[in-house]
């Protein structure tokens, strides 16, 4: 079944269903449906059935409506449905009893804006603690101000965690602030002896208020904050940023640029990923691995600097295309970067790959069942090691990805060997597609100027970040600066994923369950 | 472990300066460094990290300072878990509103004489967050800050010379 046929039969199947569809105001590049407010719960059943991906939602008002997205992704394909409710009386059907994924990002929206979904089976805040009254909505258009309340902000000390009863049952509360060099989260156990029963998490400690920051920006201005909406995906969350500008606009980044950010985004794949390789082993007693990746980690992040102008990339995109050029002769220096690290990986893989007290901690570790990875929607090495394979760039390719042959990289397995394994499969990859990019960069232009796009244009952006697909929605405002952006990092499915493959390991494991996920805080946060 | 060593071996030390970089310049910070350390905390000075509200940007460049090219520890200088251990607090993003309460009382959980240190652009002043609803902006608008480390993020170098700084303010 071809991909378009498959969502014009999803659409069949709404109608089935009763669910009317209507033309949203044409947005650029993507598919987009409305429908009724009491059907945005309905809706997501027939998705659900139909075996669509669920791929977020978000909200945006104007001074009479409130308006929500969500992304629905069938084989590839996206479907952008949207409904529209009185600002006064913002009241949507929930879609989290048919896509467990939507719970946080609903309540993100319920927090923010104050969408009220009628049906929602969760009542507890989210994104909020207590810098803000529960009435005041940070985003919602009759509430520019600031909240009624300055002063300290007390801790959060009064959220409701779920309860766990019973003989010997005991909770752990971990952070937010953790013992190591990483970014705050709360996570509650409960535990009976070693094993896990249940794991809470509690995020939005880093709520920097990103989607308010954007409000108001020009294009170059957006392009710096997506930079910084996680650090590790600077180059994944400018792109999709840009991505959704440029189409918002009606234009695409010249060739060259669009070669060089695939290079871009592949180098932070291979950072991120050898970092993370180095990581897992360390967190269950194996130095050995850590040291010698991040010694591999550096050399590249120094080459970033000398080749791309900053070590972790920001700022190397912009609206229109890339900030600069590559010097005359990286080609070379990079090409030779590469040959260096793959014969330098190989025998550290090898040993990585077939190491018995790596595998003793490893194995059977932390399985994400390829059931409950589909159901939340993982992608990225998540669901890739549940073998869930989907991958943008090989599955809906975009520029520079439709030229090349990007591989399949999937492992059944589940546990935290498998996400290991997945992230050295990803790292030989992108060095060969790296090598291919730079066998064919088109020569020309690097940045083509971005117009004022036109009144109330919006785009979406979609891009396979080291994490997984990344999105990006922008609207302008009637003199071309920003209304609305908000940046979907696959984090988003992957706190929940967390949440169920820890459960009935030992506690000591989580560390080593955490990092093989690695979830961003931040970027979930926001 | 034939395997291991042998990578081992083949690897050799690379905590010396490659060309690229200007690693004799790191060798003398951290020379310096080691000799602050000394004089002003005896033989090390122990870091407690807090998030306070970071991309993680910095966090990355802050974990770079334990590879083999920079081994910070070799200067004395070593992440503790627990604020109760620490002589400095190394905080990094703007401080969010909702972590401002738990960055006090970590601070406040350090034992006397401390000193805070602010890396990164955002917590030097609030950087690409600046002071909203969300965040507090800069560190020094909740703990009083003695160093800054400005860069976005700062590259380990320049966080290394910063923590020397860090080691020449009057207490
Ligand atoms: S200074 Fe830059 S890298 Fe560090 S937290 Fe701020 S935005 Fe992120």
């Amino acid at each position: 079944m071809s991909r378009s046929i498959g969502l014009s039969e999803f659409e069949a199947r709404l109608q089935e269903a009763g669910i009317a569809l209507g033309d949203d105001r044409r947005i650029a590049s993507v598919r987009t449906r409305s429908i009724a407010a009491s059907d945005w719960g309905p809706a997501a059943a027939v998705a659900m059935t139909f075996g669509c991906r669920w791929a977020g939602m978000w909200a945006e008002a104007d001074h009479a409506h409130m308006r929500l997205y969500c992304v629905l992704d069938y084989a590839g394909d996206p479907l952008l449905l949207s409904a529209e409710a009185p600002l006064a009386a913002p009241e949507f059907t929930s879609q989290t009893p048919h896509f467990p994924a939507a719970d946080r990002m609903e309540r993100h929206a319920r927090d923010l804006f104050g969408v009220i979904f009628v049906d929602h089976p969760d009542p507890r805040r989210w994104t909020r603690h207590c810098a803000w009254p529960e009435h005041w909505h940070p985003l919602h258009p009759a509430q520019a101000g600031d909240p009624p309340t300055p002063g300290r902000t007390p801790a959060d000390v009064d959220y409701p965690f779920a309860a766990v009863h019973g003989n010997g049952v005991f909770e752990i509360p971990v952070g937010p602030v953790h013992a190591g060099i990483i970014e705050p989260g709360h996570f509650r156990f409960h535990a009976a002896g070693e094993p896990v029963l249940k794991l809470e998490e509690r995020l939005g400690y880093v709520h920097t208020g990103i989607e308010r920051l954007a409000v108001g920006r020009d294009p170059a201005g957006l392009a710096r904050l997506a930079a910084r909406v996680s650090g590790d995906s600077a180059v994944a969350h400018a792109w999709a940023a840009c991505q959704a500008m440029e189409r918002a606009a009606g234009i695409e980044a010249p060739p060259r640029a669009l070669a060089l950010r695939g290079l871009l985004a592949e180098r932070e794949r291979v950072a991120n990923h050898l970092g993370d390789i180095g990581a897992i082993c360390n967190d269950v007693g194996f130095a050995f691995a850590h040291v010698q990746t991040a010694r591999l980690r550096e050399r590249w992040q120094r080459r970033n600097r000398e080749c791309f102008g900053h070590r972790l990339l920001m700022d190397t995109l912009v609206p229109g295309g890339v900030a600069r050029d590559l010097p005359a002769d990286a080609a070379e220096i990079l090409r030779a970067d590469h040959a260096a690290l793959r014969r330098e990986v190989e025998p550290l893989f090898d040993i990585i790959d077939d190491h018995p007290p790596l595998d003793d901690r490893l194995v059977g570790t932390g399985v994400l069942s390829q059931d409950n990875a589909r159901a939340l929607g993982c992608t990225g090495y998540l669901g890739k090691a549940s073998g869930c394979g989907f991958d943008l760039r090989r599955d809906a390719p975009y520029a520079p990805y439709d030229a090349l042959e990007v591989p399949l990289v999937t492992d059944g397995e589940g546990d935290t060997a498998a996400r290991v394994r997945v992230r050295m499969a990803e790292v030989r990859a992108s060095l060969d597609l790296m090598d291919q990019l730079l066998d064919a960069t088109p020569s020309g232009e690097t940045i083509a100027p971005l117009p004022v796009p036109p009144p109330d244009a919006a785009g979406l952006g979609r891009v396979e970040g080291w994490r997984g697909e990344t999105l990006a929605w922008v609207r302008f405002d009637d003199e071309g600066r920003i209304a609305r952006y908000f940046p979907r990092d696959p984090s988003w499915f992957y706190w929940p994923a967390l949440e169920r493959l820890i459960l009935g390991e030992i506690v000591p494991d989580f560390p080593v369950c955490n990092k093989s996920v690695n979830g961003s805080y931040s970027g979930v946060d926001l | 472990m034939l395997r291991i060593l042998t990578q081992v071996l083949r690897t050799g030390i690379v905590t010396e300066p490659p060309p690229a970089t200007d690693d004799a310049a790191l060798e003398a910070l951290g020379l310096e460094l080691r000799r602050a350390i000394d004089a002003r905390f005896g033989r090390s000075l122990a870091l407690r990290h807090v998030d306070a509200g970071s991309c993680n940007g910095c966090e990355l460049e802050i974990h770079a300072l334990a590879n083999p090219y920079y081994d910070l520890e070799r200067f004395g200088v070593g992440f503790v878990a627990s604020p109760r251990h620490a002589d400095a607090l190394l905080v990094t993003g703007p401080v969010s509103r909702h972590m401002e309460t738990a960055l006090r009382r970590t601070w406040r959980a350090m034992p006397s004489p401390k000193f805070v240190i602010a890396a990164g652009q955002c917590a030097c002043d609030g950087g690409e967050f600046g002071v909203s609803y969300a965040s507090c902006g800069a560190v020094e608008n909740v703990l009083p800050v003695d160093v800054k480390i400005p860069g976005c993020p700062p590259a380990p170098d320049e966080l290394i010379r910063g923590l020397l700084a860090a080691l020449r303010v009057p207490a």
